[in-house]
């Protein structure tokens, strides 16, 4: 009996989900190097090198996932409060993203010109723009959704379409350059550490002390569960659902100005393609209801950093970019299908004829 | 069987997780009568229709149906149709997008030899149902155009045209206004002249002795007993419904109850009202004062409480507290006043399910504070740990959710919320439903400790027993009117008398 | 209100609202781009020639739409079409099987997806967001390049595609002095065709009303004795059918494969049967208006294009916008409704 006991304590731990799947992607690294005759750890293998553009930086698969999934995770906070409150997803962040990126760059560069060394506007007043531009999306999402009370993923489909066309549009049908060594820096390195995942770890930080030191996190939570019994409480749910919107929109401005940095441009049509759906499938994976409710946040950010391994495994697997995407649909599937109610149903039934036969 | 009976359920047993909810009931329905099915909230109504239908699978007994053999035992709604048992609810369950004649014959379309839908002939077959019943639509129409009431008899009309030879209506007047409660009244008449056996629940007495030839009433899942509308006056239809029998608690001693009405006002509500709801209303409050509201489920007992805490928006009137003139719009508002509310429904509008028992404790308190003053951890152990001992929660730790408490300690858990607030005013709507015996009187003790530390108590409650236990005012609420007050001779007999009104019923 | 009619009928005002919009939307078109060639009948028929395909897909998503569902895999589930097409044929198999084939894939992914939704609960858009990866990724296993389909590599199908259905009427007379006849490609008339199909279909059998009922109340429709089930799971089918149809259609203007192929479609497709009245809750619209939603998308298109130095992102911003102002209109008719039975 007591194994069982404390697999069902295992079973229940909040991390589980994402842990997990986290351990079988190492895994299938771990079995595949073996495999070619690597070294089997090779996965988990950082070393120091030297590069001409960045100095010494730190090396490995880890940090290139740490780098690289930097933007999911980003989403993904916002993301994760949002599906808590509102129990819908925000689908327009990617496109939200670009236009952040674009109207930062346009600011930095000065309106239609196409590339820059110098810049138009001093950096702080480009970066405060994008993120103003993303607080003033989430404004318009959480408006619909809160007040207008429109489907979250109704609401958020106007900007899916539009923010990305008005981005372009203000790059003037371009894709604009800021080729500034000081814009290129959010997407380079800090020190040895890739400055994209620095600024992740500062905005997870600082989400966490606010949910600790406020309490946003219960407040947000407490909507999401039962918004009449909240209200009653005396909570005001519509203004915590339309904050939730305003801060998701405030990361999707931080994640396009860093994946604009990257690439030190803003390419309208491919920032943040394809991204709102890694950051609901990273809220999914952290164990997170979308039905809403409870949140864990460290277990979407680990789902975020979760997928990018998933996507450097396949790479390293000889999977192409394009085809990626197969997997991560059978992965979404077999999460949701498994948590889906007629086959928790199932199992139980299964387990408790399992069960009934043991006890004959 | 009777040559006359239609449906007989005889011993009807069914238990709830914990809870027998109905216990060796029995129910018989004649042909071509109406008969109503009565008793208060838990009264196990709603249970034993269930049963009938096939929503709910009961433990024991039997039910027979005319012109089947054996005992049926139906699965599902449409187990019970096939038996001729329809059922028409509250919420109409039809698709208002759709036409009055889709609706009568969707999932029995007659067809033509294109394998298309013959509109042409049930349009007129429904037109022909609906004059045949008195009901003027245009069938052609979609649903959503018309009223309730007339939504309600479409449903009707689609459960008799399937053949059903038992009709439940389940409170199908709750939402409707006199004149289309009338209309609706026509149709059932002329049902029951046909020759249908017609069960009607509601909690409007006038209703019952309107239309009604039969009564069945329901206490705490036991069967009361069968009577003929004439057999059973008003007053004594009240009584059975909410028991006569004093239970054997502690007598609760109202000390200072006698002085409060001398304490200076705290709640002051001129002409209150919500829309829909409950009429304009006046009512006093006095500092250390627990006033009852006594009336039906239904009766706007709720509702008058509703409008003064701000859960439904006041449309008219004025509200003073403490002697000034305030504005509520919203819960926050209210309770910044001071005030405090438990709700009746726990499940829908008090527990926070997924929250520990600590977090729903201190969430009242801590939204008053503003989000960016969280109550510190240590703070938030302590306020639990406090409350857990005062009320005697069971819980095993502070950190369990609430859901995985009984129905009993989730309400002491409500009520430890609202009292970590220190309200001057507290609404406390039904807070002893569906509460063992001990904690019932714990909680009826609490409410005259918390008066004699001179908070206003507003309290709701369907047991009247324990309002006169408790209450040294009571306001008689019937049909979403306040009709009056009583604060002298509170006896169980002259609150039944007020609630159940009607002078002209002479008592039997 | 309470008794008798409610006289205004918010559906039928919004469903004015979009031919009336259409209506000024084409005429200004013609009297600000007449000298452009604008008021051509040939415009039109380019109008309906590019759009055929997205007709197809919006009567499919109208239908999984009035059951409250929706269906985001289009796009990717065309481009999976589109590079079945070219590589099979490429790879020496005739237009009609490979048609055949398309079609039976269309029919197995949408009772997949449709089983998942249907039968396992699962939020329709997570269901197809997955089923939108799965295409797209499949797309590039079939083939990381672009593929072609020449005359050379099926004639059959080129043939097709080439084909000018000559329209009797409204031709005119070029600057050469040459009489212009306006035609369509076969596509368009395939689009007609599904139009008519799917219109009788909504409005005539028994199928076609149980989507408006499960939309109207799924409770309701199961208490009524319909199989809701395995109505949702039919109505992902035939999104799925219809599109594999529409993907034919548009391989026939595109004649080629390749894996960035009809990106965001899926979102043109929902907002032309928002635009044409359907609502997203379920339960209200019809083909008609889904038909004039994707005309409206394609005379803004048009417009943009004649006019020649509007920034290419316009349409996708006016569609929007159109978008939102009909979302909020519903959402006002719908809080008007609420309001009224109180």
């Amino acid at each position: 009996m007591k194994p069982n006991l404390s697999w069902k304590k295992i079973k229940g731990w909040s991390l589980f989900l994402p842990v997990v799947a986290l351990l079988l992607v190492m895994m299938v690294n771990i079995v595949y190097d073996a495999v070619n005759g690597n070294n089997p750890l090779s996965f988990f293998v950082i070393t120091l090198q030297q590069t001409t553009s960045n100095g010494t930086i730190l090396y490995g698969r880890i940090i290139d996932i740490l780098n690289r999934g930097s933007e999911a995770a980003i989403l993904a906070i916002g993301m994760t409060l949002v599906v808590s409150s509102s129990a819908g997803t925000d689908i327009s962040v990617g496109s939200v993203m670009s236009l952040c990126a674009s109207f930062c760059c346009m600011l930095l560069a000065g309106y239609g010109v196409s590339s820059t060394t110098t810049l138009a506007v001093p950096l702080i007043v480009g970066v405060l723009g994008g993120l103003l531009m993303g607080a003033v999306c989430g404004m318009f999402n959480g408006t619909l959704v809160a007040y207008f009370r429109i489907q979250p993923m109704v609401a958020t489909l106007i900007l899916f379409s539009a923010a990305r066309a008005i981005g372009l549009l203000l790059c003037n049908d371009l894709i604009v350059y800021v080729r500034n060594p000081s814009y290129a820096a959010f997407g380079a390195f800090m020190g040895i550490f890739p400055t994209p995942f620095v600024i992740t770890a500062i905005c997870v930080a600082i989400t966490m002390v606010i949910l600790k030191k406020s309490a946003l996190g219960m407040y947000i939570q407490s909507v999401g569960i039962n918004d009449k019994a909240s209200r009653i409480a005396g909570l005001n749910s519509k203004r915590i659902i339309f904050l939730t919107y305003v801060i998701c929109g405030l990361f999707a401005g931080i994640a396009g100005i860093v994946n604009s940095s990257r690439i030190t441009s803003a390419d309208s049509n491919n920032i943040g393609l394809y991204l709102e759906m890694d950051a609901i499938l990273a809220v999914a994976l952290g164990g997170n209801s979308l039905g809403g409710g409870k949140f864990n946040l460290a277990g979407s950010i680990i789902g975020a950093y979760t997928i990018q391994a998933i996507t450097t495994t396949l790479y390293a697997l000889g999977v192409s970019a394009a085809q990626a995407p197969v997997f991560k649909a059978v992965i979404v599937i077999l999460i949701v299908a498994i948590q889906s109610e007629p086959v928790r149903n199932f199992f139980k039934k299964q387990s408790a004829a399992k069960h009934v036969k043991g006890v004959a | 069987m009777e040559d006359n009976v239609v449906l007989t359920a005889r011993g009807i047993t069914m238990f709830f997780p914990g809870v027998k909810a109905l216990e060796d009931v029995n129910f018989t329905l004649r042909k071509g009568e109406i008969h109503a099915l009565m008793g208060e909230n838990g009264a196990g109504k709603s249970t034993l229709i269930k049963c009938l239908t096939g929503i709910n699978d009961f433990d024991a007994g039997e039910i027979h149906i005319d012109g089947i053999e054996g005992p049926v035992k139906n699965h599902s709604t449409r187990d019970a149709q096939n038996v001729g048992i329809s059922t028409v609810y509250q919420e109409v369950n039809l698709c208002p997008n759709l036409s009055v004649a889709e609706n009568l014959f969707i999932g029995r379309e007659p067809m033509t030899k294109f394998h298309t839908i013959d509109r042409k002939s049930y349009n007129k077959r429904s037109q022909a149902i609906m004059d045949e019943l008195g009901i003027s639509v245009d069938v052609t129409l979609n649903l959503e155009n018309y009223s309730l009431a007339i939504q309600q008899m479409v449903a009707i009309a689609r459960a008799v045209d399937m053949d059903c030879k038992v009709l439940i209506l389940d409170e199908p007047t709750s939402s409707l206004d006199d004149e289309e409660v009338e209309k609706l009244f026509v149709l059932m008449r002329r049902l029951r002249d046909k020759g249908v056996g017609i069960i009607f629940v509601t909690h409007f007495l006038e209703q019952v002795y309107e239309v009604c030839d039969r009564i069945t009433v329901l206490r705490d899942g036991h069967f009361v007993g069968e009577y003929s509308v004439e057999e059973l006056p008003r007053v004594k239809l009240v009584a059975a419904m909410m028991g006569k029998d004093l239970d054997d608690l502690a007598e609760i001693k109202k000390e200072g109850a006698a002085t409060a009405s001398n304490n200076p006002i705290e709640i002051r509500a001129r002409g209150l009202s919500h829309t829909g709801t409950v009429k304009p209303f006046d009512l006093d409050i006095h500092k250390g004062e627990v006033v009852g509201i006594a009336g039906l489920l239904g009766s706007g007992r709720s509702e008058l409480a509703r409008a003064i805490y701000g859960a439904d928006k006041a449309n008219t009137g004025s509200l003073e507290v403490d002697g000034k003139e305030v504005k509520i719009n919203q819960p926050i508002d209210a309770m910044n006043l001071g005030m405090g509310m438990l709700p009746d429904d726990r499940k829908a509008e008090g527990i926070i399910a997924d929250l520990s028992v600590r977090e729903n404790i201190i969430l009242a308190l801590q939204a008053r504070q503003g989000m960016f003053k969280p109550l510190s951890r240590a703070k938030q152990e302590e306020l639990a740990d406090e409350y857990i001992k005062l009320l005697q929660i069971k819980t095993s730790s502070k950190e369990t959710l609430i859901k995985q408490l009984s129905g009993g300690n989730q309400q002491k858990v409500i009520l430890a919320r609202w009292l970590a607030t220190n309200p001057d005013f507290l609404i406390l709507d039904e807070p002893t439903r569906g509460i063992d015996i001990g904690t019932k009187s714990e909680i009826q003790k609490l409410i005259v400790k918390l008066a004699g530390e001179g908070k206003s108590i507003l309290f709701i409650s369907s047991e009247i027993s324990e309002m006169l236990r408790t209450c040294s005012r009571m306001a008689i609420m019937r049909d979403g009117e306040k009709v009056g007050e009583l604060d002298k001779d509170l006896t169980q007999e002259n609150v039944m008398k007020a609630i159940a009104g009607g002078e002209n019923n002479n008592e039997a | 209100m309470k008794n008798g009619k409610v006289r205004l009928n918010g559906h039928t005002i919004l469903l004015l609202i979009t031919i009336a919009l259409f209506v000024v939307l084409y005429a200004s078109g013609c009297i600000v781009y007449g000298s452009k060639g604008f008021t051509h009948l040939q415009t039109f028929c380019n109008i309906l020639i590019t759009n055929a395909g997205l007709i197809c897909v919006a009567c499919g998503l109208t239908c999984v739409m009035l059951t409250a569902g929706i269906d985001i895999s289009v796009g990717a589930l065309i481009a999976m079409d589109c590079m079945m097409l070219a590589v099979g044929m490429q790879k020496g198999i005739g237009a009609v099987p490979m048609i055949i084939l398309v079609l039976i894939v269309g029919v197995v992914f949408g009772a997949f997806q449709g089983y998942l939704v249907g039968y396992l609960g699962i939020q329709p858009f997570i269901v197809t967001m997955a089923g939108m990866f799965f295409c797209r990724g499949m797309t590039a296993v079939i083939c990381t390049d672009q593929v072609s389909i020449t005359e050379k590599i099926n004639p059959t199908f080129y043939k097709w595609a080439n084909t000018k259905v000559v329209i009797p009427f409204g031709g005119y007379v070029n600057n050469k002095g040459k009489y212009l006849a306006p035609y369509v490609r076969p596509g368009v008339i395939v689009a007609l065709l599904v139009l008519v199909v799917i219109f009788i279909m909504l409005r005539n059998t028994k199928f076609g009303r149980s989507l408006y009922a499960v939309g109207g109340n799924a409770q309701s429709a199961t208490m009524m004795g319909l199989n809701v089930k395995m109505i949702r799971m039919k109505a992902h089918i035939l999104s799925s059918v219809l599109c594999s149809i529409g993907g034919i259609c548009y391989c026939l203007n595109t004649m080629a494969g390749s894996v960035s192929q009809a990106t965001g479609l899926e979102m043109d497709a929902i907002s032309s049967a928002v635009i044409g009245g359907t609502l997203l809750t379920g339960g209200v619209g019809n083909v008609f208006g889904t038909f004039f939603g994707v005309l409206i998308n394609g005379t803004i298109s048009s417009i943009v294009k004649t006019n020649g130095k509007l920034a290419s992102s316009w349409p996708n911003i006016l569609t929007a916008a159109l978008l939102f102002v009909f979302i909020v209109i519903q959402s006002a008719f719908a809080a008007i409704r609420e309001r009224s039975k109180k």
